[in-house]
């Protein structure tokens, strides 16, 4: 058989998105530090989408590159550009970022493929125009998630009657429902829902996220460690909490 | 119908050759015919363990390339009736093992045997996969120690995604076995205890093999070490071949033992 040198798959993966509000350079360093010491290991080397879409204002091409700069100086990797006006185009480019559209995200389902992505979304951007909330059935999982193994109820809620495993992540656009051991990464409304919340019988979970927002390990080892307990998100902050 | 078994584990150097050879060999002791198959392609083993490397003509890969039918290259076991073993081959190439080809062979030894127990490669990628996608049971071989365990997880979770039964919307059976345990390293917690394992796997065990000289020994001497019924290895492989037929035995060798007066005024083992 001749040798195959490569083939070509569509895939999805998690990437830290940033949403650009505002910037002037001295700020926008400092509130980087700031955010990448909260999680060192969790952001170094992440892939990272820059999303201009909320930006108020004009945002100059010399701003666009400081930024990317900045990014890359803390250990980022930006990869591509989201709803950059057609202006900041050539810029983009120069980068050697892709342009996204600003349209809303596709998700795909990944259950049961072995996790390819180490970060999960700082701050998923939130569907556009959210109108009705249709009735979506939750997504219930009967058997362990082992290492490995990622399982996404997408746009409804995820409900798991076994242990997720260290090394497993589960992720849903609505609540989260864990009736075994917590061990791996719960990532609670992804799609930005900042009611989600994570339900757990035993905490012991490597990450907990809702909306973007996240806590680990370390931390919730001083919270609620192996007990039964949810976690919500108050303000930009989550709070875990027994049940 | 033939039963097919695989042994598997992840991690490498655990004992799933060791068990292989074991179980296979209880099973025939038993009464069923059984076959055993060496999935190690490159590396092999199994035929080391079972005492037949002289033996060897013919190996896995000829039947699957047709080079040689079944029967010439299966290795009739000299102590144990109703015993083959089918060892794997020493090419390098690594892709030598085709699903059709494997297919075709199981399908054949279903015939004939009650048994197949199929020894897995280490890791996670194509070969462990290979071997587990017919299985109808798997015996997920973990020691007592956190890398170990986390690979068994990973491999119970391919298990249950990604062999045939999965694919057909079944499951494969899970049997959890313990092996080179130690009481004394887990009583100084230095290992993981059977109730920590068991905790994070989830899975029914199967038995618990204590660490032990005996293993060492037997290999050297190629005879599976379930043949040493003064062993606690061996015993304790016994009591493993029991509960897979489904019969109720007491798990045994979790505990520290007592050394007893004499034996620790002449530093007896
Ligand atoms: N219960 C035991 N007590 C002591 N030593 C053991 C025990 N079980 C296995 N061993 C030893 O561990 C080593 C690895 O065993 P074995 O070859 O069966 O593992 P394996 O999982 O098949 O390895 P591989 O992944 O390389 O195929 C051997 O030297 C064997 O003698
Ligand atoms: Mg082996």
């Amino acid at each position: 058989m001749a040798n195959v040198c490569f083939q070509m798959k569509g895939t999805a993966f998690t990437a830290v998105v940033m949403d650009l509000y505002d910037y002037s350079a001295d700020l926008f360093l400092a509130q980087l530090k700031q955010k990448i010491n909260t999680a060192p290991q969790f952001f170094n080397a992440s892939p990272l989408v820059l999303n201009l879409a909320p930006f108020e204002g004009e945002l100059k091409d010399e701003q666009l590159e400081q930024i990317v700069a900045a990014c890359r100086e803390m250990g980022l990797q930006p990869i591509a550009c989201r709803g950059a006006g057609i202006e900041l185009k050539y810029t983009v480019m120069g980068l050697g970022l892709a342009s996204l559209p600003s349209a809303k995200t596709r998700s795909t389902d990944i259950q049961a493929e072995p996790a390819q992505s180490k970060a999960a979304h700082v701050k998923a951007s939130p569907l556009a125009g959210n109108k009705e909330p249709a009735f979506r059935p939750s997504k219930v999982i009967t058997k362990p998630v082992r290492s490995g193994q990622q399982v996404y109820a997408e746009g409804c809620d995820l409900i798991v009657m076994a242990a997720v495993s260290q090394g497993a992540e589960v992720l849903a656009d609505g609540h989260i429902h864990i009736y075994g051991p917590l061990r791996g990464r719960a990532l609670a409304g992804v799609k930005g829902d900042t009611n989600a919340r994570v339900f757990c019988r035993q905490m012991e979970a490597e990450l907990v996220s809702i909306a973007g927002y996240f806590v680990l390990n370390e931390k919730l080892r001083e919270l609620c460690w192996k007990e039964a307990a949810h976690a919500f998100l108050e303000g930009e902050s989550i709070q875990v909490s027994a049940i | 119908m033939a039963k097919i078994i695989v042994v598997t584990s992840g991690k490498g150097g655990v004992g799933k050759t060791t068990t292989s050879a074991a179980i296979a060999t209880g099973l025939a002791l038993r009464g069923f015919k059984t076959v055993v198959i060496d999935f190690d392609v490159g590396l092999r083993n199994l035929d080391l363990i079972m005492g037949c490397e002289r033996r060897v003509v013919y190996d896995f890969v000829n039947v699957i390339k047709k080079e040689a039918t079944l029967n010439q290259a299966m290795i009739k076991d000299k102590r144990t009736p109703g015993l083959y073993i089918l060892p794997a081959s020493q090419t390098r190439d690594k892709d030598a093992l085709t699903m059709e080809g494997v297919q075709t062979v199981l399908d054949n030894l279903a015939k004939d045997f009650e048994y197949i127990i199929c020894d897995s490669p280490a890791g996670i990628e194509q070969g462990a996969q290979m071997a587990l996608y017919f299985a109808d049971e798997a015996i997920v071989v973990t020691n007592p120690e956190v890398s170990s365990v986390r690979d068994s997880d990973r491999i119970i979770g391919i298990l249950q995604s990604k062999s045939l039964k999965a694919e057909q919307g079944g499951t494969v059976k899970e049997h959890l076995l313990l092996t080179r345990y130690n009481p004394e390293r887990v009583a100084a917690a230095e290992m993981l205890s059977v109730a920590d394992v068991e905790d994070i796997l989830a899975v029914p065990l199967l038995g618990v093999i204590p660490e032990s000289e005996a293993v060492l020994k037997a290999s050297n001497q190629g005879a599976p070490v379930i043949l040493d019924q003064e062993s606690q290895a061996g015993q304790a492989y016994l009591d493993a071949v029991s509960r897979l037929l489904g019969e109720e035995v007491e798990h045994r060798f979790l505990d520290v033992q007592k050394k007893g007066f004499l034996k620790r005024l002449l530093g007896g083992k």
